[in-house]
This record gives C-alpha cells, sequence and structure tokens, in this order.
C-alpha cells in the first residue's frame, strides 16, 4: 500500500486559504480573530477578488490582522476604519473594501464612524468581532460588556449606575436605511463557523454588487480577557452572551434565493 | 469640458474649490464650518462628479475628513480636505499617521480667532497648529501660504505636485480674509485624472488591491512593536525631511534690495503690509517686504541674510508672534525685530503697520 499517493491534490479536502501566509499569529489560543480571519481570507479566495480587495484594519487585537492575510490593507486610527471605507468605496468603486475591527474600536471610540458609515449606505462590509472586552490593553471594560461582568475596569462587576448598559450597536445598525444586511454570527462552535462564513460571503457579495452596507457581527471568545481556558470560554460564551446578543439576521433585504 | 484658462470673480474659498476639479484632484472630503464652508458648497453646486468624476463627499465630522483623505490618499489617489481652526485641531490625530505613512493629501486650512471656539473672523494663530503640528511624535507637514485668491488657485496645483512627489500631507495655510475676499482669478485648464491604471503604475506603494502581477501585498500602517524598528522609519523620514528643506523653500521678496526696513509676514498680514511698503517708498523710506511662501520648510536663509544685511526688521502677524520666533531663530540676532500684530480675528490695516514702522524707523 503506497501511503505516498494520499497527498495528491484530488485528495486534498481541506487546506490552508491560499491567501493565508505562514506568519505565526499573536492571538491567545481559544480567541475567535485566528477563526474568522481564517474565514476572510477563504472567502476572499474563493471570490477570487484579492486584486481589487483593501482590508481596513482596527486598533486593538486585530490590529495586525495585515500580517496574516495576504491583501492590501490600511491600518487605521482606532474607531476610524469605517470613514476609511467610505472614501476607498467612493474612490474605488468595483472594489471590495471591508473593515475589521473590535467592539472597542466600533461600538465605542468609533461609535460616530460606524453609525454614518452604514447610514450612507456605502457597499462595504463590516466585521465586527464582539468578545465583550478589550483584549489587547488587557482587559478592561467594552461598551459591550454585559451586566454584572467583570473586567479590570469594573472589576466588581458591571453595574448600570457606574457604567451604563451594554450598547446592541447592530440592532441600531438594522434601523437604519443605508444596511442591507445586519446579522449576528458566532465561531464557538463548527456549526456556528459554517453559518459565520455564509453571512460573511452574503456581506462581501453585498459589498461588491452595491447593495449597501453590510455589517456581520460575530460574538466570539476572549478567553485570555475573561480569564478562562478556552473550552471554559466557548461554553461561557452560550451561557451568557448568546442570550444578550442572539445569533441570526437582524435585517436582510437580500432576496438570497 | 473646456480646455482653455477662464477668469472668474471668485472668492479665495471658491478659487480652491475650482482649482481642485481642474487640477484633477480625486476627491474632496470636507465638514462644514466657517469660515471655509464655500469650498464643500462650490464643491457641491460645480458637481464634478458628472464631470471630471471627481467625487465629493460631505463627511461626519473633520476626525472622519481626515481619515477619508488618509485612506484615499494610501490608495494612490489625490485627495483633499478642508475646514478651519478648530476642525484642524480634530484633524490633528491622523496627520502624523499620514506623515510616517508616507501618505499624500492636501488640507486646507481657513484660519479664524482662537482659542477655542473663538470668532469667525480672519487670523493666523494656527501658524504653531500648522508649523509644528498637534498631532504626535517627529514629523511635519508642507505649509503653504497664500496671500491672494490668484495664489490660492495656485497652490492647489503646487500641493498636488509636492504631496505626490514627496507622498507627504501638504497644508494650504490660509485665512478668513484671503478665503472670503473677491479677486480676480485666472482658473488653469482641465488636467485629466489618472486613470485607475496609470495610479497603479504611477503609485506602487499604493494600497488598492494586489492588482499588478505579482506585486506583494501592500500595508500603510504606522505601528512597529519593536522600537529600533520605529526608530529607523524616523531618521528615513527626517532623512526625506531634509532633502524637502533643500529643495522646497519659497519666499517673495518685495523691494529688499536696497531695504533698510524689512517686514517679514505671511498670507493676508503680507497683503496689508504690501500696502504699507508701496506707501512708505513714496515717502522715500528703503522699506521692503519678505514673504515667506513655505512656512515648513522655512526661509531660514533668507532672513538670515536679510537680517546680515538691514537696519532692522519687524515681524507683522493676525496673532501674538507665533512665526515672530522662527524670525528671530533665522535672524541670530543680527539685527533687532519688533513685532506689530492683532489677534482673536481682528484685523490690521495699512495705515496702523505704517504707523507703527514709522515710529520704529524715527527711533532707529
Amino acid at each position: 500500500m503506497e501511503s505516498i499517493n494520499i497527498k495528491s491534490p484530488q485528495n486534498i479536502v481541506y487546506a490552508k486559504p491560499r491567501l493565508m501566509n505562514d506568519t505565526n499569529m499573536h492571538y491567545c489560543p481559544g480567541c475567535g480573530h485566528s477563526v474568522v480571519h481564517k474565514l476572510v481570507a477563504e472567502i476572499l479566495d474563493e471570490m477570487g477578488v484579492e486584486e481589487k480587495t483593501i482590508g481596513i484594519c482596527p486598533v486593538g487585537c486585530a490590529v495586525f490582522a495585515y500580517r496574516y492575510v495576504d491583501i492590501d490593507w490600511i491600518e487605521a486610527a482606532h474607531g476610524r476604519a469605517p470613514a476609511c471605507a467610505s472614501a476607498l468605496k467612493r474612490l474605488w468603486p468595483d472594489h471590495l473594501i471591508f473593515t475589521y475591527q473590535g467592539d472597542g474600536d466600533l461600538a465605542c471610540i468609533g461609535t460616530a464612524e460606524t453609525i454614518q458609515t452604514l447610514n450612507r449606505g456605502d457597499s462595504i462590509t463590516i466585521i465586527f468581532i464582539n468578545n465583550a472586552i478589550y483584549g489587547m490593553t488587557g482587559g478592561q471594560m467594552a461598551p459591550t460588556t454585559l451586566m454584572g461582568m467583570k473586567t479590570s475596569t469594573c472589576p466588581y462587576g458591571r453595574q448600570a449606575d457606574l457604567h451604563g448598559f451594554p450598547l446592541k450597536i447592530s440592532d441600531i445598525a438594522a434601523t437604519l436605511e443605508g444596511t442591507c444586511y445586519v446579522t449576528r454570527q458566532a465561531v464557538n462552535t463548527v456549526g456556528n463557523i459554517r453559518r459565520a462564513r455564509k453571512a460573511i460571503r452574503q456581506a462581501f457579495e453585498n459589498s461588491m454588487q452595491g447593495r449597501g452596507s453590510s455589517l456581520v457581527e460575530i460574538v466570539s471568545t476572549c478567553s485570555a480577557g475573561w480569564k478562562m481556558t478556552p473550552d471554559q470560554s466557548n461554553q461561557w460564551l452560550a451561557d451568557n452572551m448568546l442570550p444578550y446578543y442572539p445569533l441570526g439576521d437582524l435585517k436582510n433585504t437580500v432576496d438570497n434565493k | 469640458m473646456q480646455t482653455d484658462n477662464e477668469t472668474l470673480l471668485l472668492k479665495g474659498n471658491e478659487a480652491i474649490a475650482h482649482a481642485a476639479i481642474r487640477y484633477g484632484f480625486d476627491g474632496f472630503f470636507g465638514y462644514p464650518i466657517t469660515p471655509q464652508s464655500e469650498i464643500l458648497e462650490t464643491l457641491s453646486l460645480l458637481r464634478p462628479w458628472e464631470t471630471t468624476g471627481m467625487v465629493v463627499l460631505q463627511s461626519e465630522s473633520e476626525v472622519a475628513s481626515i481619515n477619508m483623505i488618509y485612506a484615499g490618499g494610501s490608495s494612490g489617489k489625490c485627495v483633499l480636505t478642508s475646514s478651519s481652526s478648530i476642525g484642524i485641531s480634530l484633524m490633528q490625530e491622523v496627520i502624523p499617521y499620514m506623515a510616517i505613512c508616507e501618505i499624500p493629501g492636501l488640507i486646507v486650512s481657513v484660519q479664524r480667532g482662537g482659542p477655542g471656539l473663538g470668532t469667525i473672523q480672519p487670523s493666523q494663530s494656527d501658524y504653531y497648529q500648522a508649523v509644528y503640528g498637534g498631532g504626535n511624535g517627529d514629523y511635519h507637514v508642507l505649509v503653504l501660504a497664500p496671500s491672494s485668491v490668484q495664489e490660492s488657485c495656485d497652490m492647489v496645483g503646487l500641493a498636488k505636485e509636492l504631496m505626490m512627489k514627496w507622498r507627504t500631507p501638504v497644508m494650504i495655510l490660509s485665512d478668513g480674509s484671503i478665503g472670503q475676499m473677491m479677486e480676480k482669478c485666472v482658473l488653469p485648464p482641465y488636467t485629466p485624472r489618472r486613470t485607475d491604471e496609470e495610479i497603479r503604475r504611477e503609485c506602487p506603494w499604493a494600497t488598492n488591491g494586489l492588482g499588478l502581477k505579482g506585486r506583494k501585498p501592500n500595508v500603510s500602517t504606522s505601528l512597529e512593536l519593536d522600537q529600533n524598528l520605529m526608530e529607523q522609519r524616523n531618521h528615513a523620514l527626517q532623512a526625506k525631511y531634509m532633502r524637502i528643506k533643500q529643495e522646497e523653500v519659497r519666499a517673495e521678496h518685495y523691494m529688499t534690495e536696497d531695504a533698510e526696513l524689512v517686514i517679514v509676514a505671511f498670507g493676508s498680514a503680507a497683503r496689508v503690509a504690501m500696502g504699507t511698503v508701496d506707501e512708505m517708498r513714496e515717502h522715500g523710506h528703503r522699506i521692503g517686504l519678505l514673504r515667506p511662501i513655505t512656512l515648513w520648510p522655512f526661509p531660514d536663509q533668507d532672513i538670515l541674510t536679510l537680517a546680515s544685511r538691514v537696519k532692522q526688521m519687524v515681524v507683522v502677524e493676525l496673532n501674538e508672534g507665533q512665526m515672530l520666533r522662527d524670525v528671530e531663530w533665522a535672524a541670530r540676532f543680527r539685527c533687532p525685530i519688533s513685532f506689530i500684530g492683532h489677534c482673536g480675528g481682528v484685523t490690521i490695516t495699512p495705515d496702523e503697520i505704517t504707523h507703527k514702522v514709522g515710529a520704529l524707523l524715527s527711533q532707529g
């Protein structure tokens, strides 16, 4: 029996996406970012659009997304990625323009840019990683931190009188005339990863077809910030995050059939 | 589309809008603020997206505007924004990103009185903001100071050339006087916008998709975790600034050849001071004007040469003496230097300068 033939092309059913390079990722074990990066690279590859794709990185853990996916990138200032995206889409209307942002970047310091870009209806995609905490700076409270959840700046748990309420920015986005597709996904299970992949593909298609703004929220884990093992994080996400941030489409004006 | 020059009676702000279209800019992104709103208004009225294909967008804030310029410039497009004083303060966030990432872009600053909300009257109190920057890190912006409507128009062309040549943010530092006053203006013929293919050829560094076969991905980033790498990037930037200092200094000498007293002034103050020079020359006083056209790089050598020769210098500004410091430094104490100025949006008349310069001459 010849084992060498197993590696022949017709037998390959799964491989690293062509647009992902070999750079070691800086993400912690169990982090959702690496999974979503892989999905983005896979979809761009599948769509064959890397020649006309510009990605915009946030400030936060995904600040180095440009190190891992081999496309053109712009590293934006904290929260400003959507403004960059608006300009790029108008200057390069046939391009695929997407931002990749975390909760602090998108739903706190960049709230104005996020809402205004989505409301202008620029045909761009925003991929929004919501892990309810500031990862890069070491586990501070985020706009999406759940009530009672402990972080280094709400060490006794988030309280409404001290910190206000967790922001469901995707729900706001769904009310805007400019958005054509707003969805909330997760990557904590294989099934959810497959659904998230489909959602990102849908959003990218919308952007290429000029249908309006698309927002794909991905409820994600931060095992380092949450101080849990990757497995505990996935369970905590299912038990605590998903009841407050339920999965599914919040708005879809595009007929998929 | 007209291929010839066209002569119109325009405000300085309107001239900038016309010039941006005619010099082949790809996009304007701006937010309303007095006294510069005519730039966005004129562009909206002229609808260049239907003719040259130039994009015009009213942004949600000056913070957004500057990020739009950063991204647009990064993709190799010729883009500009405009604002006034407090709006330019908001833009300071991202100007350093443009400087270190070597992103071309034009920022038009039409100054009003400050600090804070201040007034909507003309002022030059943002000299420090333009020349020394409010952003972080060791960086410069190339600063051009127009003193007429015609020069406002011409400088849009010059700024485009300089920002693409040096891959740097360029600022046109106008003010409420130059922006609002109307003068005859000869507009240039239309320069066609570059095609996307031309941009890709001319700007192989730009982040506009991997359109060129075999090209490695381009990334615009100001972030380095290794401080030694960041120092190297800083050194490369400073080396570029040295070359800009050697090649791009511009200044106008007005009757300085035989002058005993030289006024140093830029922008609208220089325009007023020119009246003083004319009037005092008629009365036999040997007086001249040095007008820095580039505020950074500053005409240090012009100042030093004059300071070594003249009896005294007078700096005239619509602020509390901001450029004065640069003139003093450049002059190396070779001659006495006085200052005449107003601030907070109060302008100056030729009569006032004449009166005060006359007093200085009689003392000297």
